[in-house]
Formats: structure tokens, sequence, C-alpha cells
């Protein structure tokens, strides 16, 4: 069955007190952004008969804004947005580069960063970037707001926490120290246009030493959500990475995530790859500049 | 009703708002130079300018476009009068059966007015989001490049 305009209530608010206020009244709409992935959907006839609430007339929520602090992205901001915007790009590289490998340059001038949080894929390409950068999510209902730890937004595949009448407002990134070393990487089938098989960033600081003070590392598509490598960063602190402590860290990979074999790899792979990945990167052979 | 332009021609549309743009295009108007091929996002065939930005527009409701600004491939050039992409495409065997040529065409025209780069990896970037089955894609990307280079 193909989708049937027709079948469709369609709620088009004009600025987000209308949105939230709709958004209340009707907890069973379907909050459209950019539609990269509810048209896919609704041209397949799996949402004949549904109610949309598209947001994306609201302006005010497509807007970014740099402060000392840290960086705020409006749920509406575009992928293409985010892979031109200066600050992002010295600030915030890894989800900069995690934009320009999603879908290609017609998805990324309509998908919203709001919509690929909403959305809930285990393989959102944004989400290690965001998970590293230790995003905060905020959201509105017509009762009020809340922000949301970007390790506590989803409950599962394609399930955030967001409760009924609840909307993606923003993302505010904190300013982080400047790493060390950073590495934002996609496997994939092919560079453009594919779904993530693993999709791993990092963010890495040590001391004059040359010991570890810190590492964020996160990957996505190896779990039903997006997964930090809580084991392995504890292990990490305070150690020099020599040979046997990066293998340690490699096999503690294992313990953060839980990955499947599906259409698009295999668990082993997946695996082996998160792993050689994360290795790269503890050794310098992986880095994005 | 959803009032845009298509083309720099005004255009009013009335009917339901979550149609989709491709099917307005091509059923609505006439415009039968955009192609539909996957109807998933995943090919480009069916891309358009909106605002100036590279869209499929199978994956775009009519009811995002009040006010927007749609561009598609009979606004290039006409068959007398093709423009710098088309023609560097017809003379450098930038086509085969011609169904991904539009949306290529409006991908390269896109990069064209973003000033992207003008190399290779620039342009293969720039055609990504757009599938062709038999050219190999050779020949688009020096079509492609001939045109951003200004080669006749």
């Amino acid at each position: 069955m193909r989708g049937d305009a027709g079948s469709m209530t369609y709620l088009r608010p004009r600025d987000p007190e209308e949105a939230l206020r709709l958004a209340g009244e009707c907890p069973d709409a379907l909050a459209l952004a950019g539609g990269t992935d509810i048209m896919v959907a609704w041209n397949a006839g799996r949402l004949n008969g549904r109610s949309i609430l598209d947001l994306s007339g609201l302006d005010d929520w497509r807007r970014v804004s740099t402060t000392r602090d840290g960086i705020d992205i409006g749920a509406l901001v575009t992928h293409a947005q985010l892979i031109r915007h200066r600050e992002l790009a010295a600030g915030w590289p890894l989800l900069a580069a995690a934009c320009a490998t999603v879908g290609g340059p017609q998805i990324q001038a309509r998908g919203t960063l709001g919509g690929n949080i909403a959305n809930a894929s285990p393989a959102g390409d944004t989400f290690p970037a965001l998970a590293v950068y230790e995003a905060r999510v905020r959201v509105r209902s017509s009762r009020g707001g809340r922000e949301l730890p970007f390790a506590e937004v989803f409950a599962g595949v394609k399930r955030t926490h967001l409760a009924p009448g609840e909307l993606i407002v923003s993302v505010h990134l904190p300013r982080p120290p400047e790493p060390d070393r950073q590495l934002f990487r996609k496997v994939g089938t092919r560079a453009a246009q594919a779904i993530s098989k693993a999709v791993a960033a990092g963010l890495l600081w040590t001391d004059s030493g040359g010991s570890v003070r810190e590492l964020r590392f996160a990957l996505g598509s190896m779990a039903p959500t997006v997964r930090r490598l809580r084991r392995a960063e504890e292990f990490l602190r305070g150690r020099r990475l020599d040979k046997g402590v990066v293998s340690e860290a490699a096999r503690l990979l294992e313990e953060d995530v839980s990955p499947i074999s599906d259409v698009r790899s295999t668990a082993a792979y997946r695996l082996r790859a998160s792993q050689n990945i994360l290795r790269g990167f503890l050794e310098g052979r992986l880095e994005t500049p | 009703m959803i009032r845009l332009s298509v083309n720099g021609r005004r255009r009013a549309y009335a009917g339901p708002p979550f149609a989709r743009l491709i099917d307005a295009l091509r059923e609505d108007w006439g415009l039968t130079g955009t192609k539909e091929g996957c109807g998933e996002g995943e090919c480009g065939a069916c891309t358009v300018l909106i605002d100036g930005e590279p869209a499929n527009a199978c994956l775009v409701p009519m009811g995002q476009l009040d006010g927007a600004r749609v561009e598609t491939v009979e606004a290039l050039g006409t068959p007398e009068r093709l423009n710098r992409l088309q023609r560097a495409f017809a003379e450098k065997g930038g086509a085969q059966c011609g169904i991904c040529t539009p949306g290529m065409l409006m991908a390269a025209e896109a990069h064209r007015r973003a000033k992207g780069r003008k190399d290779r990896e620039g342009i293969c970037r720039a055609l990504s989001g757009n599938l062709c089955r038999c050219t190999g894609y050779k020949h688009i990307i020096e079509s492609v490049s001939a045109a951003l280079k200004g080669k006749k």
C-alpha cells in the first residue's frame, strides 16, 4: 500500500506555544521535522490515517547560538546547517563530522538534529558525538520544560523517554576543554546513503607524562541505544597507553555493548571493527583532525 | 492554500497538505523532468532545489512548502539553450538511460551555486546522494568537472 495523503490529519503550528498546545491535545500525533524518516514510512503506506504535527514552521527552533559555556542547537537545525557552522566545526568537530556522514546532501539539507534524536534509531550517526560531548536535550510540553542528559534520552530501539506531549526544543553542548586527540569514525557499506554497521566518537585528554586524564568513547549500532564505554573509560584513567593497557581496553569494550547480526552486518564484525577503531584511536593511528 | 514559487512561476496548491512535492510537480503541474526512482530518499533521482538547497522531492510534503522557492530541472535550460551543466553532460556522455540525470544535474547545480570544491572529491561528495545504474559515475563526474571549470 502507498501513502494516502487524504487519510492524514495534518497540523502545522505557527509558533512554539501553539505547537506545545497541539502536542498536548493530540499526544498520538507524530512530530514531523525534516521528514527524511517519516516520509519514507509514509510512502510505504505505514502511516496512513495518522495525525502529523509538522514542526517545520517553527523558525525559533531553527537557530544555533554559541555562548562562552557552550552551543545551543535548535531542534530544527539541519545537518547541513551544522556542517557549515564555523563555531561548531571549531569547538565540536566530531558532531560536524558526524552530520557530514548522514545520508547524502539531500538528506543533510532536510534532516534535523532534533528529528534524528526523536527518531531514536540505534544507528543514529550523530549520537556517539552527542554522547561524548555530554549533550543535554531540552524538552518542553504545555506544562513546562526539563533537561535530559543525553545518556538518559533513549529508552530502546526507536523509543525515547519523552513523555506524551513533550517535544525536543534544543540540544545544548557544553564547551569541552581542548582534547589531545579526537575521533569520529563511521563504518558502513559505502561512504554515503548507508546506515552504519558501527559508528564511533572519542575524546582523549592526556597529562604531560602521557597518562590518560580522561577518555570519553561512544559507539552506535552496537546496542539498542548508543553506548559510552564506561568500563574502558574507567580502566584507562591515570594509565599510560602501552600495548597491554590498550588490549585490555579493547577487551573491556565488549562489556558495554551487545551487537547483533542483521541485514547490515554481523555481531562479530561489528565487535571486531569497533575494537580496531578503539585500538587505533588509543594508539594514535586513527584521528579526526 | 499553499503558495510557492516553482521555477520562478507563482503556484497555488489546494490539494491535501500531506501529498508529496514530486506528485504535485509531475501530476498537478506536468513537470515530468523530476523522476521518481526509489520513493524512499535513497536514489536522488527526484532531487530538486528548495530555497537553493538540494532535497528529495519524494520526501517533502506540500504542507512544508508555503512560501518556498522550488526549482526543478526544467529551470536549468531548454533543449535549444542548455545550461553549462546540461551541455557538459551531453558532450561528455554524462547521461545514458537518463533516469538519474535530472537529479544529478540538480545536485550538481546546488554544488555549483554553493561554490563547492571543484576537485573530484568535492564533486563525488556533492553527488553522493544520487545513484546511477548505467554509467559507473565516471562520465558524470567528468561532466560536472568540465562544467565547473568552464571548459567547453
